[in-house]
């Protein structure tokens, strides 16, 4: 087994065994998802006509959340110590572990996005388009927010502080994800050119992620 | 057997294992009798034979609400009276109110396509229901991610008793929001005076559901009685092997 | 046996400044294979940071260190094994996946892992939740790591922490079984850990050596 594979199912194997981590973050998505009629009104046409970007907002906070603990537990337990002295570059280790991330987290957030679209009353033409950008959009906000969590382990902060360095660099996601899902339920602009967009952002976001995390822990382990 | 003598779950379990086939047998032949009254009741004049969903929907709601109180109960139990068996109960009864809110709103779901052409509308008892299964959700994940089962039940108690609380809160919050948004279609309630042709099947439904809610739940508590077990054996195991070389 | 190629880890000049304090500067000294250096000294002297230099886990802050004789392509830090203070053992997985996921990380061979086991004597607790095991059996789990992987350099802090009587001869004699194969021991101690009269570094209050 490859040392990348073996830091990916490791990971799994803890998102699952520990506190349910895939189903909370389903969850969390729910709950926000639930929120938001009591905020707005049950109006079904109105939900119908921003439920695109209420999953959106949903998936966005639900990964922001999951990714506290990414690097935070196997600093407090020497892991991290290790993985940095592993014969795989460190940048790859983190990818690794946002691979881990997506698949218990994202993935499962796309794959229940069709029943909450059922409760926004959208229908079902649009939660495909919807659940396409979002199959394509969350590995973005998972690797964008590698980096908050990085740098959250290495400068010993917790909590907010990786919300309030991420959420800024997540905003061309989720506008171009919200356009793409827009453009491709109603029209009448082409759902092309936003959605390639937001696959090259996650492309971009694949790379850039881990090197910059790898850069925030190095320099945050003095 | 006082309640008392039930502390000891070796009793509890040899308890289990006596009453629990006859709660099976109650269980599935009051469901035989309810279904069979459910076919010959009357159909509804507005929404034929549709509305028989309701003989499941209505008892699956009263039986996500029991579960709820069942969890208080029980968390009293183990936050007031220190019952050893309390948080046992209460951890057993979670998944299994949760799964009859589901069954609730699925059932709600499916009644609401043919009767108001879309599967969920935001009416104030189908969102009741939605946020008191987010809540069960929330006390099953408590339960389920406390490493120390102890530690984790009393937090989980904590939160069943701030849950009960909060209940009428929501539900009263909830059905001003909704009286506050007038939704654009129109909804039937099921009907206000219910005939006693309609009423009875749906009593021997509830029945049905209430006997099988006791039946899960004594063999979910036994379930976790043994899985404790397991646990415990496996620490023994780990401190002998630890204690053997010093 | 391995053959024996003779490594020398060469350290020059090294100095550490930590949170704005000079830890130690100056540092000077070598370990060649099959050699044990222990580094004592109060606490707070350095002796950690000194290994997470080596491991190159702190950064250092002038000064170089240099691996001959090892691989030419790995850096210090891929050839080196490091036991810190803590474990590196997730609770949730057993002691195998636990071991064998380290195994698989580093680089080792899946086939050493029951005999990795057996050397510390925890084979009969390879099902069980890492997280029931006691501070010495996490200990000797964070050991087996070292058996399993084969690493030139081994660098151990306050390794017989922990650790009952019988388990430090276990990791004297695992110890000195790596020394005899050409690899180099490194370990910061307060006090003797079972090696026959190793070299000492003493690090002092002014972060010299002496």
């Amino acid at each position: 087994m490859t040392p990348f594979t073996a830091l990916v199912l490791r990971d799994m194997r803890l998102a699952v065994r520990v506190g349910g981590g895939a189903l909370m973050g389903a969850l969390f998505f729910l709950i926000v998802v639930t929120m938001m009629p009591f905020a707005v009104g049950p109006d079904l046409k109105l939900l119908a006509r921003i439920g695109p970007a209420i999953l959106w907002l949903g998936a966005l906070l639900a990964t922001l959340l999951a990714l506290d603990r990414l690097f935070a537990t196997d600093h407090e337990d020497g892991s991290l110590d290790l993985l940095m002295m592993g014969r795989m570059p460190l940048e790859l280790a983190i990818a690794g572990k946002g691979v881990a991330h997506w698949l218990t987290t994202g993935l499962p957030l796309v794959m229940i996005s069709p029943v909450l679209g059922l409760m926004l009353n959208v229908e079902l033409k649009a939660m495909g388009v919807v659940a396409l950008t979002l199959i394509v959009g969350t590995p973005a906000l998972t690797f964008i927010g590698l980096i908050g969590a990085a740098l959250s382990v290495a400068l010993r902060r917790g909590g907010l502080l990786l919300a309030v360095l991420v959420l800024p660099l997540t905003i061309p996601v989720l506008i171009f994800g919200v356009s793409a899902a827009n453009a491709g339920i109603v029209g009448p602009e082409p759902f092309g050119p936003p959605f390639t967009i937001l696959c090259a952002l996650s492309l971009m976001s694949l790379v850039v992620g881990p090197f910059a995390a790898a850069a925030a822990l190095r320099f945050g382990l003095e | 057997m006082a309640v008392i003598d039930l502390a000891n779950p070796t009793r509890f379990l040899s308890l289990v294992q006596r009453v629990l086939p006859w709660l099976w047998g109650a269980a599935l032949i009051v469901f035989i009798i309810g279904l069979m009254q459910t076919f010959n009741a009357p159909d509804d004049y507005q929404q034929g034979a549709t509305v028989k969903i309701m003989y499941i929907h209505v008892p699956a709601a009263w039986l996500g609400m029991m579960g709820w109180s069942v969890m208080s109960v029980a968390a009293l139990g183990t936050l007031v009276w220190r019952h050893p068996l309390a948080d046992v109960a209460g951890k057993a009864a979670a998944p299994i109110g949760a799964a009859f809110t589901f069954i609730c709103l699925i059932t709600g779901a499916l009644w609401g396509r043919p009767t108001w052409g879309t599967y969920w509308v935001w009416d104030a008892r189908l969102t009741s229901m939605l946020v008191l299964l987010l809540l069960y959700l929330g006390v099953i994940a408590l339960y389920w991610t406390a490493e120390d089962p102890g530690r984790g039940s009393r937090a989980a108690a904590v939160l069943t008793l701030v849950g009960a609380i909060n209940l009428p809160i929501i539900k009263f919050s909830v059905d001003w929001w909704n009286t506050l948004h007038q939704p654009a279609s129109i909804m039937r309630t099921g009907g206000t005076a219910i005939a006693p042709s309609i009423l009875y099947p749906l009593l021997v439904m509830a029945l049905g559901f209430t006997l099988l809610f006791f039946a899960l739940h004594f063999a979910a508590m036994r379930n976790e009685i043994l899985r404790r077990r397991v646990r415990t054996m496996r620490l023994i195991q780990a401190q002998t092997l630890a204690e053997a070389r010093a | 046996m391995r053959a024996a190629r003779l490594m020398q880890l060469a350290a020059d000049t090294l100095t550490c400044i930590r949170g704005g304090r000079t830890v130690f500067a100056g540092l000077t000294f070598s370990v060649s294979s099959g050699e044990a250096l222990t580094v004592i000294g109060r606490n707070g002297a350095g002796k950690s940071s000194l290994l997470r230099v080596i491991a190159g886990l702190v950064h250092l802050a002038a000064g170089s260190l240099s691996l001959t004789g090892g691989e030419s392509e790995a850096s210090v830090a891929e050839q080196a094994h490091y036991l810190g203070h803590q474990d590196a053992l997730k609770g949730s997985l057993s002691v195998r996946e636990n071991l064998a996921f380290w195994i698989d990380f580093l680089g080792g061979a899946r086939g050493s892992l029951e005999d990795a086991l057996a050397a510390v004597d925890l084979a009969p607790l390879a099902g069980l939740p890492a997280g029931y095991l006691s501070a010495g059996q996490r200990r000797r789990l964070s050991i087996a790591r070292l058996v399993a992987v084969q690493r030139p350099l081994w660098l151990l802090d306050e390794p017989t922490s922990a650790l009952d009587v019988q388990s430090q001869d276990r990791l004297a004699g695992l110890m000195r079984a790596h020394l005899k194969g050409g690899g180099m021991i490194i370990a910061a101690t307060h006090g003797p850990i079972g090696l026959d009269a190793p070299r000492e570094l003493q690090l002092g209050p002014t972060g010299v050596a002496q």
